[in-house]
């Protein structure tokens, strides 16, 4: 008896282990800590104190060092990956919230909510390179595959800010459905999705006219429409399906990227902020602001497998090979 | 200087360079009263630029957007004593601005919007809670941004009964607007089912807001005012005109929690608010006018909010179009409350949530959880279209 069950166990052990393990880093805002998660196991491995309000966290190009925006802080402090402790910051501007970086990792381009822009840093010398004055509340950030054009939106001004990253001059204006928080190319560059969280809706706009060409809607039976909040998105490599974090209600929807019409809604924890796939793409982990953990997406499935404890308020997630 | 001159020139080249049209001008109307009202707690007293700084802080985030859409956004500011022609003075600042926000009594904002009326000219209600304004005396040419009494006490009433203190001791002023919140206090007992053990009215005779030697008296006064209650959970009080709500804390007979005017307020802002991106709003609010954000600011800032993005949204300065969208099914408006703000079509009021603060924190926020409506939430604060007075035109 005592055997089998030892066999049992040790049969559900090899048939849980995946072929490769990967490392998520969560920000929890008002713990002011991040959470390691072994992708593996599901488990915490390590909780790092940071500053204070971590949100926005992105692993470095190299995968070397996490960087994570501390905005009461003022500051993006730099995690080193081997021993999971803090070894430097960089100079951002006042109250950083969300980043972005250059394929090559040498630039980063960050959203600074108080003062209106989006400052430039050289990651390898860790310096400022320069301010660019966008909307009102800068927030989402991301660069377009090619790498030439910066995305940025402001949520008091409402707008998609196109940016170009040579002469860093704004080239357009994309006006979204109120409080614009999160910007997310297609993989092959042909549309940029946008979510408004106010609005309730994903604005889908053409990259090259910098038009509006298409809005997700989301209609969930029995919820109000004010409830519908979308934030984070997640895409596919394939450019096939997205994942949209819908906020306080608590759901993450998955959508036919071609059709732009939500397929089903998936129920996870309470206030679902971001995202972040596994490198393989088997598992989407979305972090839950009230709840206080992280659910696991059986991308494949479509199904939430898993919820994993974490620190105070997660807000952000980053993860990559350890 | 000579290095400021040529600063002067460069800044004055990339402006030119950067924009090839002259801008769209909008005009936005601020009509406000100079009298400012004397407030029993010191920390309270309204600065002189109360409402007004919300409006400046409005016009400076309106141009941010509006250098993106070639729109320019211009404040006229204008503040009416007691004795003057407040009909005339509208009309003068209707000759120059399209939309005009105002922080009037009930009685001035209906001469204005009825002298204004074939104008075409929008008012924008900051500083009226009056519910008559939204019901017998709507008007078509009127948006309400500040919410109104029953918006207030319905939020308030809602908490308490969320909380079970359900048994309440209301204390209300001699003067009328004390009563007209009595009133809305009443119905939210009734609405949401809390029970009024007892009323209770406090005589206004006069006197300093401030004296050398007052708290003593104050201190005797107020035990001996609110004993012999019969057993209540919290007692409420009505005192829109500052007499006495403030002295209330920590001095009634029984030891029992103020709400209302005093203690636990309902309000459309607090300067302790932060949920939600508030913070962001805040720290803009101080950098430009050395103070905190009150709920006039917070008020006149929604206000001119509305006609920015109304304008964005049309890609227009026409007023026909700007109040067309604002009218319209489309219009809503983020206002860090954590939900779009949007107008009741009956009579033009704008839905919010009500924070609930006590002067060092917001304690919540409702509509509270498991108050239900059919349309919107928002709907179960203050009075809902099935019971409204309101005929517009």
């Amino acid at each position: 008896m005592w055997r089998r069950c030892l066999l049992t166990g040790m049969l559900i052990w090899l048939a849980a282990t995946p072929a490769s393990a990967f490392v998520a880093y969560v920000s929890n805002e008002k713990g002011n800590t991040v959470t390691v998660i072994d992708t593996d196991s599901w488990t915490v491995t390590k909780t790092i104190k940071v500053g204070q309000r971590p949100r926005g966290i992105e692993f470095s190009r190299d995968g070397k060092f996490v960087m994570v925006a501390v905005g009461d802080d003022d500051t993006i402090q730099v995690i080193d990956t081997k021993t999971q402790e803090i070894v430097d910051t960089l100079p951002s501007g006042p109250d950083p919230e969300l980043f972005t970086q250059d394929a090559a990792g040498k630039t980063m381009y960050v959203a600074n909510e108080n003062d209106n822009t989006v400052t430039v840093i050289d990651l390898k010398k860790r310096a400022r390179l320069g301010d660019i004055q966008v909307g009102v509340e800068p927030e989402g950030m991301t660069v377009s595959p090619d790498g030439k054009i910066l995305i940025n939106t402001s949520e008091t001004t409402n707008m998609a800010h196109f940016i170009d990253t040579t002469t860093r001059q704004i080239v357009a204006n994309v006006l979204v459905d109120s409080r614009p928080r999160f910007a997310q190319f297609k993989h092959d560059g042909s549309e940029l999705w946008v979510s408004s969280e106010i609005g309730g809706t994903v604005s889908i706009i053409d990259p090259v006219k910098h038009v509006v060409t298409g809005k997700v809607t989301f209609e969930i039976p029995g919820l109000r429409s004010e409830a519908i909040q979308p934030v984070g998105i997640g895409m596919t490599k394939d450019d096939k399906t997205a994942f949209v974090a819908l906020g306080p209600a608590n759901r993450v929807a998955v959508v036919d990227a071609a059709t732009h019409k939500v397929l089903k809604y998936l129920l996870v924890g309470q206030r679902v902020w971001h995202m972040d796939f596994t490198p393989d793409e088997k598992y989407l982990m979305v972090t839950n602001g009230v709840s206080n953990d992280v659910s696991v997406i059986d991308v494949a499935a479509q199904k939430v497998i898993k919820t994993i404890q974490v620190g105070e308020l997660p807000w952000g997630i980053t993860i990559a090979q350890p | 200087m000579f290095r400021w001159l040529i600063g002067t020139i460069a800044l004055s080249m990339v402006a030119t360079g950067a924009l090839a049209a002259d801008p769209v001008e909008i005009h936005i109307g601020y009509l406000g009263n100079t009298g400012i009202k004397s407030t029993l707690s010191l920390v309270e007293q309204p600065a002189d630029n109360d409402g007004i700084a919300g409006a400046r802080l409005a016009i400076e985030d309106n141009n941010t957007t509006g250098k993106f859409l070639n729109q320019r956004f211009v404040l006229d500011e204008v503040k009416v004593k007691d004795s003057d022609d407040v009909a005339k003075v509208a009309t003068d600042l209707a000759g120059r601005s399209d939309y005009i926000i105002t922080d009037l009594p009930a009685d001035a904002l209906l001469k204005v919007a009825d002298t204004l009326r074939d104008r075409g000219t929008v008012l924008l209600n900051a500083g009226a809670i009056d519910d008559r304004l939204r019901e017998q005396d709507c008007r078509g040419n009127v948006i309400h941004v500040a919410p109104t009494r029953s918006m207030l006490a319905d939020a308030l009433g809602q908490y308490l009964v969320w909380k079970q203190w359900k048994r309440w001791l209301l204390v209300t002023g001699s003067h009328d607007q004390d009563k007209l919140y009595a009133d809305a206090l009443r119905r939210a007992a009734t609405r949401f089912g809390a029970k009024i053990v007892q009323e209770r009215t406090f005589e206004d005779t006069g006197g300093a807001r401030r004296t050398d030697s007052g708290v003593t008296l104050i201190q005797r006064q107020m035990p001996v005012f609110t004993q012999q209650a019969p057993a209540y959970d919290v007692l409420v009080a009505a005192d829109e005109s500052e007499v006495f709500a403030n002295y209330l804390p920590y001095r009634t007979w029984d030891p029992r929690p103020v709400a209302g005017s005093a203690g636990l307020v309902p309000t459309s802002w607090d300067a302790a608010h932060d949920q939600w991106g508030a913070v962001q709003i805040q720290n803009r609010f101080v950098k430009l006018n050395m103070r905190r954000m009150t709920a006039l600011d917070m008020q006149a800032w929604t206000a001119a909010r509305m006609i920015g993005e109304a304008t964005s949204r049309t890609n227009s300065g026409d007023p026909k179009k700007v109040i067309a969208f604002l009218k319209g099914k489309d219009f809503s408006i983020a206002a860090f409350k954590g939900t779009r703000l949007t107008l009741r079509d009956w009579n033009l009021q704008l839905r919010q949530p009500i924070l609930l603060a006590d002067g060092r924190m917001v304690v919540s926020v409702s509509p509270q959880e498991g108050f239900l409506h059919q349309v919107s939430e928002l709907d179960t604060l203050g009075v809902d279209r099935p019971e409204t007075k309101c005929k517009l035109q």
